[in-house]
This record gives C-alpha cells, sequence and structure tokens, in this order.
C-alpha cells in the first residue's frame, strides 16, 4: 500500500484542479459537520437542564379576570381552599413565575446594603409554599414558617414591609458566598431589603430566556401572590393524575367566578416543551443539514473517482497486462482517496477551529473541544472509503485485454 | 446559434444522466437551503416603515439613581412617564408619541356577547401619521382629544370584522373593560415586521386590536403590559405609576431632516443636564438617539439562530458548488476528444467556450427550479416550527427572482473554470492519443 504512495502523489499532480477541488469539498464538509455536530450537542445539553422541580406532577393555569372586584386575598383564599378540595391534588398555590417559564422576575443581588454595583442578577419566585408545591429538594435548612409570608400586593402598595427571609439555590449559595454554608447569612436586594438565607435548593431553573451559567440562579421568598398581580396557579399532583386534576381544576376555577377566562392551562412537561421549542427544532434542522452535506459530498466524490477511473482505463489496462492484480487496482483507488481525505481533513481542521472562533465570539459558544477533531476525521475517513469502493471496484474489474485495444 | 447550442448542450447531458442528475441535485439543495434561510432573514431584517424608517428615532435618556452606575452602562430601554410628558408637550420633533402595550377584555354594547382579551395600546396622537398606518374608515384622534382625555378608539380591522361584521363602525361604541368608548377609526390591515414600537411584546408579534389615548387609558385603569423597570423607591404599583422611579413607556420621534434629528439631539442632552442641575437625575447627563433601524440593531431583534441557520447553509451552498465544479470539469475534460474534433474542424476557443457555458446554463436552470421547489418545501418546515416569527416565512417576488438569479449565476461560474479548462485542451494532442 505504502509503496502506492508516490505515483499516486505524481498522478494527483497531474490533476491538480480536480484533486484540490475534492481535498476542498472535503475540508468544508469537515469543517461544518465538526461544528454543526459541536451545536447539536450544545442544544440538547441545554434540553436536559435540571427545573429543580416535581416535573411529572405539577400542572399551571393561568386565568385573566374581567372587571374589577373585592377582596383579593379572601379571593385568593377560597381559590386555593376549593383547589386543595380536588381529590388527587396534594398542594396548591399561586406563584409569579415557574421554571423555564415566560414569565420572570428578576432583581440584582448585593452583599451589603451599601455596595453599588450587584454581585449578581437572580430569579425570584414568590408564592405561599413555592417550594413545597413545586417540590424542589431542599439540601440546607428549611423553607418558610407561616408567620413569615406578606401579600406581595401589599408590598407593592407599601402596606406592608418586605419579607426579611430568603431560600436560595445551591449555585446562587455557591455564586455569592462560596464554599462556606449560605444559611444565616445575608444577600440585598431592590432598595436596600436585607433578607437572611434560611434555607438551600439544590436545583431551581429561572423563568425568561437565560444563558446556561445563569440559569440556577434563583431564590424563593415568602410573598404570598394573587391573580391581581399576575400570578398563576400551580398544583402539585399525586402521580398519574396531572391531567384529569387539570381539567377538574379548571371546571372548579370557572365555577367559582363564571366571569374569569381561562388564559393558559398546562402541564409542566408542556411548558418546558415549549421553553425549548426553539432549541430542539434548531438541532433537528442543523442534523438534517450534516446528513444532506455528508451524502452531497459522498455523490461528489463518487462522482470524480468514476471520471478518474473512466479516464485511466488503459492506463490500469496496462497495470494488469504487466501483473498488478485486481486486489492492487483497488488498493490504489482506496489509498488515493485516503490521502486526498486526509489532506481535506487537515484543511478542514484549521477551518472548523476558525469557525468555532468566529461562533465564541458572535454567539458566546464554548470552545470545541478537542475530541470532535478525530471523531470528525474518522468520520470523513470512513465517508471517502464508502464512496470510492463503487468506483474502485469498477475500475478493479477493468480486463488487461484493454491494454491491447487501441 | 444560441438554438444549436441548446440542442449540444441537451444531447450532451443525455448522454450522461447520472452526472447530470448529481449536478442538478447538488445546485438545487444548495439553493433550496439558501433560499429557505435567507428568506427567513430577509423576512425578520425588513424594514418595518419602508422609505419612512430613516427619519422615525427612538431617544433614550437615563434618569436612574447612582445604584449599580458604572460608567458605559447601557440606557434604559424605555422612558418613564414625567420624561416622557416633558418630551411629548415640549413639541420640538415634527411628530412624537408616547405609548404604553396593555390588554382589555373587549366587547360591543350587546350584553349578550361575551367579552375576550385583545391587545392595545395607549398611545397619544402623532402614532397614527408618524407610523403612516393605513385607515379603512375615519381617522385617528388630534392631541386635543389627548389633552381632554376622550372616550375614543380606533380599531384594527380584524377587530372590526369580529365586533362589527366588517362594516364602517365609527361613531359606534366599543366597550373596553367595561368602559364605553366611541370607535373614531377603523385601520386596515397593518403588522409591521418587526413589532419596532414596542418590542416588550415579542419582536414579531402581532399588531395591537385597540388603539386608546393614552391619557384616557390611565383614567380608565386599563390594563398596562410589557416591561417595567424600576430603581430605588420605585415598585411598580399600577395607581403610581406616573410618577414612579420607573420606565415603562416608549417615546418615539419622527425628524425629517439630519439638520433637525441632531437639533433634537441637543435638546435632549440639554434637557438631560437641566434635569440633573435640579436634581431628579443622578447620573451623569447621558442620552442616545437611534434611528429605527438602527434601534432594531441595537436590540438584536433577528434571533441569533436565524443568522446561524444562514451562514450554515451559504456554507452548505458553497459545497454543493465546489462539488458541482468538480462534476463539471470531469463531465467537460471526458469530452475533450469531442471538443477537439469541433476546434479541428474550425470552431473557435470562444465557440466552445461558450457552448459548454450553455450546457452549465441550462444545469443552473433546471438545478434552480428545483431549489425553488425545496425552499418553498423548505419554508413550509419552517412555517411548522413554534417561533413567533415562523408563520411570517413566505416566499415573495424578490426573493423568488433572487433564487432563479442566484442559480444560474452560481452555476455559470461553476461553468467557467471547468469550461475555461476544456477548451484550451490542444485539439491535436488529444486526437491523435485517439
Amino acid at each position: 500500500m505504502l509503496t502506492d504512495i508516490f505515483p499516486i502523489l505524481s498522478a494527483l499532480r497531474r490533476h491538480r484542479l480536480t484533486a484540490s477541488l475534492v481535498v476542498l469539498e472535503i475540508a468544508l464538509t469537515c469543517a461544518i459537520v465538526c461544528n454543526a455536530i459541536f451545536l447539536i450537542s450544545d442544544r440538547l445539553g441545554q434540553l436536559s437542564l435540571p427545573s429543580g422541580i416535581d416535573e411529572q406532577n405539577v400542572v399551571h393555569i393561568a386565568v385573566s379576570d374581567i372587571g374589577k372586584f373585592g377582596d383579593t386575598h379572601a379571593r385568593t383564599e377560597t381559590d386555593l381552599a376549593a383547589l386543595r378540595e380536588i381529590p388527587g391534588v396534594v398542594s396548591a398555590t399561586i406563584l409569579n413565575s415557574v421554571p423555564f417559564g415566560p414569565l420572570s422576575w428578576n432583581s440584582g443581588i448585593r452583599l451589603t446594603a451599601t455596595q453599588k454595583v450587584s454581585t449578581v442578577d437572580s430569579g425570584n419566585l414568590y408564592g405561599e409554599q413555592a417550594g413545597e408545591t413545586l417540590g424542589t429538594r431542599l439540601v440546607a435548612g428549611r423553607y418558610f414558617n407561616p408567620d413569615e409570608y406578606v401579600w406581595l400586593d401589599d408590598v407593592i402598595a407599601h402596606r406592608s414591609k418586605q419579607p426579611g427571609v430568603v431560600v436560595i439555590t445551591e449555585a446562587l449559595a455557591h455564586r455569592v458566598f462560596g464554599d462556606g454554608s449560605a444559611l444565616g447569612k445575608s444577600i440585598y436586594i431592590g432598595d436596600a431589603t436585607e433578607l437572611r438565607v434560611v434555607g438551600v435548593v439544590e436545583h431551581l431553573a429561572r423563568a425568561g430566556m437565560h444563558d446556561r451559567n445563569g440559569i440556577d440562579f434563583s431564590t424563593l421568598i415568602p410573598l404570598r401572590e394573587t391573580t391581581g398581580t399576575n400570578g398563576s396557579f400551580v398544583i402539585r399532583t399525586q402521580p398519574g393524575q396531572s391531567g384529569q386534576v387539570l381539567t377538574r381544576a379548571v371546571e372548579k376555577l370557572k365555577q367559582i367566578e363564571p366571569r374569569r377566562v381561562v388564559v393558559e392551562q398546562d402541564t409542566y412537561g408542556e411548558i418546558r416543551a415549549k421553553h425549548f421549542a426553539g432549541d430542539r427544532a434548531m438541532a433537528g434542522m442543523l442534523v438534517g443539514v450534516c446528513v444532506i452535506l455528508l451524502i452531497v459530498t459522498a455523490l461528489g466524490i463518487v462522482g470524480l473517482a468514476s471520471f478518474w477511473v473512466g479516464q485511466r482505463r488503459r492506463q490500469i489496462g496496462v497495470r494488469r497486462a504487466l501483473g498488478a492484480r485486481r486486489v492492487d487496482v483497488l488498493r490504489y483507488f482506496q489509498t488515493e482517496n485516503f490521502l486526498l481525505a486526509s489532506m481535506g481533513i487537515v484543511l478542514g481542521m484549521v477551518l472548523a477551529y476558525g469557525i468555532n472562533l468566529v461562533l465564541m465570539r458572535e454567539y458566546e459558544l464554548p470552545r470545541l473541544p478537542f475530541v470532535y477533531l478525530p471523531v470528525g476525521a474518522a468520520v470523513l475517513w470512513a465517508l471517502g472509503q464508502v464512496a470510492v469502493l463503487a468506483p474502485a471496484l469498477r475500475a478493479a474489474s477493468v480486463s488487461p485485454v484493454v491494454a491491447t485495444r487501441g | 446559434m444560441f438554438g444549436y447550442y441548446m440542442e449540444l448542450a441537451l444531447r450532451s447531458l443525455k448522454r450522461s444522466r447520472a452526472l447530470t442528475a448529481l449536478m442538478i441535485l447538488a445546485i438545487a439543495l444548495g439553493i433550496g437551503a439558501c433560499m429557505t434561510t435567507l428568506t427567513v432573514l430577509h423576512v425578520l431584517s425588513g424594514d418595518p416603515l419602508p422609505g419612512r424608517s430613516a427619519t422615525v428615532f427612538y431617544p433614550q435618556l437615563d434618569p436612574r439613581d447612582m445604584t449599580d452606575y458604572e460608567p458605559g452602562t447601557d440606557l434604559p430601554d424605555q422612558i418613564t412617564w414625567v420624561d416622557g410628558m416633558n418630551l411629548l408637550r415640549s413639541h420640538r420633533a415634527d411628530r412624537q408619541a408616547l405609548m404604553v402595550g396593555g390588554q382589555v377584555a373587549t366587547q360591543t354594547t350587546d350584553e349578550h356577547t361575551d367579552p375576550f382579551f385583545t391587545q392595545a395600546r395607549y398611545t397619544t396622537a402623532d402614532f397614527f401619521p408618524m407610523f403612516d398606518t393605513p385607515f379603512r374608515y375615519g381617522q385617528g384622534w388630534s392631541s386635543a382629544e389627548d389633552d381632554a382625555r376622550s372616550r375614543v378608539a380606533v380599531i384594527s380591522s380584524e377587530l372590526n370584522d369580529r365586533l362589527f361584521n366588517g362594516q364602517d363602525s365609527t361613531g359606534r361604541t366599543v366597550r373596553a373593560d367595561g368602559n364605553d368608548l366611541r370607535v373614531i377609526g377603523v385601520l386596515k390591515h397593518w403588522r409591521p415586521v418587526p413589532h419596532f414600537f414596542d418590542l416588550n411584546m415579542g419582536n414579531y408579534s402581532g399588531s395591537e386590536d385597540i388603539y386608546v389615548p393614552l391619557g384616557t387609558a390611565r383614567d380608565l385603569h386599563l390594563a398596562r403590559m410589557g416591561g417595567i423597570s424600576c430603581w430605588g423607591k420605585g415598585s411598580g404599583e399600577e395607581s403610581k405609576m406616573e410618577t414612579a422611579q420607573c420606565t415603562w413607556l416608549q417615546f418615539w420621534v419622527q425628524l425629517d431632516s439630519p439638520a433637525k434629528a441632531s437639533a433634537y439631539l441637543d435638546f435632549l442632552t440639554h434637557y438631560a443636564q437641566e434635569q440633573k442641575a435640579a436634581g431628579r437625575f443622578e447620573r451623569p447627563a447621558n442620552v442616545r438617539m437611534l434611528d429605527l433601524m438602527g434601534w432594531m440593531n441595537d436590540q438584536k431583534v433577528v434571533p441569533g439562530d436565524v443568522r446561524l441557520q444562514a451562514w450554515l447553509a451559504l456554507g452548505f451552498f458553497a459545497v454543493c458548488l465546489i462539488n458541482t465544479i468538480g462534476l463539471m470539469l470531469a463531465k467537460f475534460m471526458r469530452r475533450s476528444g469531442e471538443l477537439s474534433v469541433r476546434r479541428a474542424l474550425g470552431a473557435s476557443r470562444g465557440s466552445v467556450f461558450m457552448q459548454l457555458l450553455m450546457e452549465a446554463g441550462m444545469v443552473g436552470v433546471v438545478g434552480g427550479l428545483a431549489g425553488l421547489f425545496l425552499a418553498w418545501f423548505g419554508l413550509w418546515l419552517v412555517r411548522l416550527q413554534p417561533a413567533m416569527y415562523a408563520q411570517l416565512a413566505h416566499l415573495d417576488v424578490p426573493m423568488l427572482c433572487l433564487t432563479i438569479a442566484l442559480a444560474i449565476g452560481a452555476t455559470l461560474l461553476a461553468g467557467v473554470l471547468p469550461a475555461w479548462r476544456a477548451c484550451h485542451v490542444a485539439p491535436a494532442l488529444q486526437l491523435k492519443s485517439q
């Protein structure tokens, strides 16, 4: 096989243009496919980001009220009491947002009251028994005592003071307090409100669009929500009952107040699917492009290899007449393709890194991991060998008699 | 000559069907992918106010306190009520409008119909002439009606169809959150893409269905929607939004000449300095005024994924093109013998070249048509996507022409190198070797 290399190289030098086109095509394909696969794995990685909640058994209902109404606090208590009576309901509350939901409440977190620039930006989840209802996992401390809750609309209207305690995620605790325990320490949000950390939960994803580094920076604040301040109902059900509880809950809410409009009703799975729909579509599209790109490149190799075989029938005949075996001719074309693919791959790797640098700058992607290069190389080598097989077999079947014909 | 070349090209293409099909397939796939993504990009990055966008500007101020202040931080995306009203009343621009989005339960005076929620926009008189909204019936309100906080409304043609069966409804009454408003205008279908004047509603959200004077909406406590950003004591309590330390309104101006635009920027700077001197602003005076397309750019309205897809498709097209060049080279070189005979019989190099290019062009036409079909299919797939912009992805006439032109142009370009090589083969050498 090695002995073939020099004749191959000298033959390729005579077909410099065609050879360089093949090399260029393989290089571009290699560069695009490497980056596309990287993008795909990046997107799929986002799909599996943890929300930190009991996703299987949480349902969500958003309502909108028409017209003015009386005591919102009493109404909220009535609604929630009715929901909690539905069989299959473990817990029901009103929250300002849900993990990966579209509505988000955020604020900057500071470590002292006088700190000028916030340390980090976090998502805030409000609602009575928010952690208990969503099913977040408490890893240290406790959730809130009933006397720690205040009504959100009262706070907004300055009728009552901000609460003084908070539960934060492990990621946020680590970001703000480093490795030490966060319990008992204080953070400041908004207008210098001090919040003492009483509990830490494992994960709790933020609502809205955030990059993956900040997605787990969340706080739970003991504020009671109402539908009047854009809160929506969140219910945790017994396992396997989410569908029927959702239907019953909607009926119940309409029954209590026929004039209210149910704007959204979905299981948590639907909320999550909606949030990541774009990423999933993009990943699907990238897979499609990669497959078609590889097919086009393979067909191109088939086309050019066939052309070369056709052009060299006489030489092949002469070689065969001079004693070369069929397998030698087959090897020749396979080695030739291997060499071209190798050149393409080397050029492609450089291109792949170049494209990745641009993507890193424009789309805040991480650096292309080194492992993609050997994998990409192997894929293209294999592709080249598969594509060249048919033309090479045709070349091997050229009979030595061809050499004697004019 | 043209007909003859065409016949030769057809004959040659027919001779090696597989290779021809491969070239057409490559071009079609490349064109299809490119045109699908470019069409989406073209639609999404389009000018929502063609011909006027360069004279429409979005002024920004920084009224925040010193918390979180760092020199060079971004300005707030919106404006406070106080600043908005000050700028609106100063009438320094050719036209100016202050606005915010909302949502109201809408119905007619017929008590038997159920109310339904519609997107609303609370704005001031110049909104309609500044954005050149097309009217089917009636007209917008005047600034006198703004000041009087009149109970009037302009509705979209879609809402007019739903409430009044598409009849001229001016003078009739529409009920918003239980308040009776007199319809004074009905718009024709109007959906600027992007939804430039308030990106909080979603970059590509549909237009509002009901427009109410801003003062009227505040009087009636119609529900406000959209982004709100507060500092200091600002809390976002709805009844105190007029004095809150929160930015929650959008303010647009129309300035018909560059001189007026620079004068307005001076005015803004002066205003900010004045407010700082008066103690209302704490930060160093900082203003900015981008024109419409500049603001769209600044807000990165076109989704990053759409750009990425367009680049990906261009890369894909490049591979397809290189593929076609290679295949065409193979095809032309295989015919060295035939070409040499033609050259030996007196055909000039130029006419052989033209003949080969004709062949390339034909591949381009067929590939382009197939690509158009693929692009149409691709756009259909895009429309199935969940994104808000997806439904906007339609092929328009300029993109249709561009598709065909790109296909033919690209294949001709791909044909030049192979054809040039093929027509430079020495005829004598070729004929002898056969």
